[in-house]
């Protein structure tokens, strides 16, 4: 499985090292800003379903409420700078270690419990929509008004003038985190969560501490997913309880890595680009009716699951393999 | 402190918005009792259903006429989404239904938000503003109505799931999938005909809805979480528990929002649902899952 030595780590890190560097070519190539805008939205979804790949595409733990988590980021970043004058690239950080700490607490809850499956499922989904309503009606975060950053302009504020920045800002998350991924994969801890996956009980038998285990992966997948959420709401300046803790986060996140292949490293890359390209070539066919382009999303889950469930990535690993043995005969 | 009767009404009142709970929960609870899954397109077929209902009140049909048409109709709706793509694109595996049932949820939420818009649809019936006098309170007549018209369905099912050959079939597969299948049981007919059971319990439920709410593209989101928590408080599978955790769930809402404001007692659901899945997730009435 794992290669060792020099030959696999180039093997394992290289792909990604290239795709990112083709990526950070784009603000070069357009300086437009609703292309810019939409890449970087595009990469914030992507970093949120790489943190949901981590517990669910790995660890076969299927979160509906990741939205708890994302949400966290994105009060947490906004609450500390604009309550409490935190410098911003410390509320970044702080909102984070937040996003993580709900993920161990959620975890430590329903995986003490015993939730599998549907149960965990649905005890995710309702804590994210305790959230919401906490955050919708309490006012020390805005309730239903939200919270405001106040726009100052400064590299030091980690405001930008120019999208490219956030840009590459984003796109250097997303990379930290394939790595990161690509890294669990190769780890013993992976194997641990893949075992757990396939087969708890059987993980379980063999001595894996799989309580241990899925808590070390939901607290990680909160933090990817929170700094999601504090990306955006330093992105925009703002944020309320619908845009933050809403459902459409929760399954967003989830979207990604399932179109693109659960389980793998590039899969909620490749997910999110298809998911924004087929959304926005459905508005420019179809003159931005409302709601169209999501349920076009909904069609392709249930085609990818059906056709292809692997995802994407599967679906193209399976037609190279059908060329070159066609090539060989 | 609030007087006897305005607790007491709020009881009431409480129990009438619970049946209707309690219908769509017993659906949401069939399903998963047979096909061990939780049907999250529950919500968006409940949505589609209001929106027939209220096509065909435009169409000069009231609602509790039209429900005759709609309950069959959703029947054969059902039964085809199972059979035709719910069933074959799952592979079989668990976590696969979860994510097609989730897609179409989406899908249909969406397509009827880009057919309709999302703006908020009512319709004016006769009875709409009639009341029933009992002595100490007087309550709405849709929600007497859709009291009535749920306990009557649910009456109904479970006639049909304990009486007839069909009801032995779907009970036997809920126990016992290949046990069925070696007795010579069509396992995936079983699954589409409970899945389409489920769907037409879905559109009487919102024919019986319609007169007294409003109908828009996520409309069925706030019923299917409710519908969560009582089918995880009654225990997944449970018939019985739906009908009695629709109720409980109705009542603490009404009381809930009588003490602490409208915005808080959704909170109480919440709390209440997570509780039970922290602490007995079996549910009150479920078996050991």
């Amino acid at each position: 499985m794992t290669v060792s030595g020099a030959r696999g780590m180039f093997s394992a890190y290289a792909p990604i090292l290239v795709v990112a560097a083709l990526l950070a070519l784009t603000p070069l190539a357009t300086s437009a800003n609703t292309v810019l805008n939409a890449m970087v939205l595009a990469l914030l979804v992507a970093l949120a379903g790489q943190g949901w790949n981590i517990l669910g595409g790995y660890g076969g733990q299927f979160s509906f409420g990741h939205a708890a988590f994302f949400g966290t980021g994105a009060y947490g970043t906004a609450l500390l700078q604009a309550r409490y004058g935190l410098n911003a690239y410390v509320a970044f950080a702080a909102a984070i270690g937040a996003g993580a700490a709900v993920g161990a607490a959620i975890g430590f809850l329903s995986f003490r419990s015993g939730l599998r499956g549907s149960y965990f499922a649905l005890v995710t989904l309702a804590f994210a929509e305790v959230f919401r309503i906490v955050a919708n009606a309490s006012p020390f975060t805005g309730g239903a008004a939200g919270t405001l950053l106040k726009l100052d302009v400064a590299p030091g504020n980690f405001q930008f003038a120019s999208r490219a920045i956030f840009f590459w800002i984003a796109l250097a998350l997303v990379t930290l985190v394939l790595i990161l991924t690509r890294a669990i994969e190769r780890s013993r801890f992976g194997a641990y969560l893949v075992a757990i996956r396939e087969n708890e009980s059987a993980a379980q038998a063999l001595g894996i501490d799989t309580f241990k285990v899925k808590l070390q992966a939901i607290t990680l997948s909160a933090a990817v997913t929170a700094a999601a959420g504090a990306f955006y709401a330093q992105y925009f300046l703002y944020v309320n309880a619908d845009i933050a803790y809403g459902a459409a986060v929760s399954v967003e996140a989830l979207l990604a890595p399932i179109i693109g292949g659960l389980g793998t490293a590039f899969g909620p890359l490749i997910g999110t680009l298809a998911l924004h390209g087929l959304a926005e070539g459905a508005k420019a066919l179809t003159g931005r009716i409302p709601g169209i382009d999501v349920a076009l999303y909904g069609a392709l889950v249930v085609l990818v699951i059906a056709f292809a469930p692997k995802g994407l990535r599967g679906l193209a690993a399976r037609l190279g393999r059908g060329l070159s043995t066609r090539w060989a005969s | 402190m609030f007087a006897p009767e305005i607790v007491i009404a709020a009881v009431i009142n409480g129990l009438l918005t619970g049946a209707v709970y309690a219908l769509v929960s017993v659906a949401l609870t069939l399903v998963y009792g047979v096909l061990h899954i939780i049907n999250f397109a529950h919500g968006a077929i409940l949505t589609a259903a209001m929106f027939a209902a209220f096509f065909a009140e435009q169409a000069g049909v009231d609602p509790l006429i039209a429900v005759f048409g709609l309950a069959p109709l959703f029947f054969v709706l059902g039964y085809g989404a199972q059979r035709y793509i719910i069933g074959p694109a799952s592979h079989g595996e668990d976590s696969n239904t979860l994510l097609v049932t989730l897609g179409l949820s989406i899908l249909i939420e969406n397509a009827l938000l880009a057919a309709f818009g999302s703006d908020t649809r009512t319709i004016d019936v006769p009875y709409g503003f009639s009341t029933v006098d009992l002595g100490f309170v007087f309550l709405p007549a849709p929600r007497v109505i859709a009291f009535a018209v749920t306990c009557v369905t649910a009456t109904l099912l479970w006639a049909l799931l304990k009486k007839t050959d069909t009801g032995k079939a779907i009970r036997a597969v809920a126990k016992e999938k290949l046990g069925a299948a070696l007795v010579g049981i069509d396992v995936a007919h079983v699954y589409a005909v409970t899945f389409g059971l489920g769907a037409a319990c879905l559109a009487i439920a919102a024919c019986v809805l319609l007169p007294s709410y409003y109908v828009q593209p996520r409309v069925g989101d706030a019923y299917v979480f409710v519908a969560f928590t009582v089918v995880v408080l009654g225990g997944m599978g449970s018939a019985p528990g739906a009908m009695i955790g629709g109720l409980f769930i109705g009542v603490v809402e009404s009381l809930s929002g009588l003490y602490f404001g409208e915005s808080l007692g959704q909170l109480g659901i919440f709390v209440i649902f997570i509780l039970a899945l922290l602490v007995r997730p079996t549910g009150l009435f479920g078996a050991r899952a």
